[in-house]
């Protein structure tokens, strides 16, 4: 795959107070460094290895990464929301890369 | 003294009761297991609004009653994945392969956008006619080699190599377009009739220190285990497939490989006459059903 790229699915609008389901998808291939090349050298490890979602600055959900999660990661929770906002996403890479992207949502 | 015997013959046949008893308990297990690798009875709904096709009955001449796919042999949890476009890690491989199609390559100066210019209206159904007969070099030609044909001719670019990162993403780009489309050999072109009988014969042919047929597994015991997995009757309009065990994408071809390595059987190469001869027998097997690409299978 290129580049790793981040996806989101946050509802557009909630009501003041819901729990809404935020679902998240980054393309990595999460190398566990446990592998080895055709000429028996270990395959560098390169792994997503910590994932954040913010609401307004503050964190709502944030989880650490080992090498025997799968690759293209998929996470999936819930938040509740009782103001109109950003959140904020971002997934820290081995080598010091940071993907983000950012979704707003409209509280009625 | 006496009593010690005859108590301990008591136990026996208690025991000999109660291992009757789990004996019996057993065997409705057995048909329970046998059950849950069979088929589960479920609709394969993506997004909650596009119902595919993954039950048809079998066209006359066909081994079996009904023609079902082998979303049907998996877990909750992986048909799960596969009804959510979201979660559907195949879709990645999908958004790649869009972007190849409009992305420039080989001396020509051509990407596949300058010629199909609306892919959308373009692919629509492309994908699910494959393999079709190619009266030009006179065998079946696969989405593969359709890809291959262009970039020689139109593009001037170099064929992919089997199962390159971008020849797998592009596959999946092109036969998602025909989501949901029932699967259709037209075996009255050219020779698709003889590959078709060759492709056959290979299915029926055991291969391998195993002496495994693709029929043994897919034919005489879908639905039942082989070691932890479930046996599908191995129907392929899902391909290309995500599939969980690799992360990856798996082209078909790589899958004909795989089984028949398997059967420790030594394996023809990728879009050789074998084994696309086999992809014309085998998606004929599936006719009726809907493209599931990209499926997701463990």
């Amino acid at each position: 795959m290129a580049d790793p790229k981040p996806r989101v699915k946050v509802p557009k609008k909630a009501a003041a107070g819901e729990v809404i389901t935020i679902k998240t998808l980054i393309s990595h291939p999460m190398e566990s460094g446990q592998r080895k090349d055709k000429d028996g050298n270990l395959v560098p490890r390169q792994i997503i290895n910590k994932f954040t979602c913010e609401f307004n600055g503050q964190v709502v959900f944030t989880c650490d990464m080992d090498p025997a999660v799968s690759a293209n990661p998929y996470v999936e929770f819930n938040a509740k929301v009782n103001e109109s906002g950003t959140f904020k996403f971002s997934w820290v890479d081995d080598d010091g890369s940071v993907y983000e992207t950012e979704n707003e949502i409209t509280v009625e | 003294m006496f009593q010690g015997p005859l108590k301990s013959g008591g136990d026996d046949l208690a025991n000999n009761m109660k291992r009757i008893a789990a004996l019996l308990a057993a065997l409705t297990l057995g048909t329970g297991a046998g059950m849950a690798g069979g088929p589960v009875d479920d609709k394969l709904v993506i997004d909650g609004e596009r119902e595919i096709t993954t039950r048809v009955p079998a066209p006359e001449g066909h081994p079996f009653d009904e023609i079902i796919s082998g979303w049907h042999y998996r877990t909750d949890e992986t048909r799960a994945l596969e009804a959510d476009s979201f979660a559907n890690p195949g879709m990645l491989y999908v958004e790649r392969g869009e972007e190849i199609w409009n992305t420039v390559e080989g001396d020509a100066g051509k990407s596949c956008a300058s010629c199909h210019e609306d892919a959308g209206a373009f692919l629509k159904g492309i994908g699910a006619k494959y393999p079709k007969w190619n009266a030009e070099a006179g065998k079946p030609f696969n989405i593969e080699l359709q890809i291959d044909q262009c970039r020689e001719k139109n593009m001037q670019a170099k064929p992919y190599k089997f199962d390159a990162a971008d020849q797998k993403a592009l596959t999946t780009f092109i036969k998602h377009q025909s989501l949901g489309m029932p699967v259709e050999v037209d075996l009255t072109e050219g020779d698709m009739q003889a590959w078709w009988e060759k492709g056959k014969e290979l299915y029926y042919t055991r291969t391998g220190q195993l002496n495994l047929a693709c029929a043994n597994c897919h034919e005489d015991y879908n639905g039942t285990y082989i070691r932890a997995d479930h046996l599908s009757q191995g129907n392929v309009n899902g391909f290309p497939t995500y599939r969980l065990k690799q992360s990856e994408m798996v082209s078909l071809h790589n899958r004909f490989r795989g089984c028949i390595r398997d059967t420790r059987g030594a394996f023809p190469a990728a879009f050789s006459d074998d084994l696309m001869a086999l992809e014309v027998y085998v998606t004929w097997r599936g006719s009726g059903l809907g493209v599931e690409t990209p499926a997701v299978r463990q």
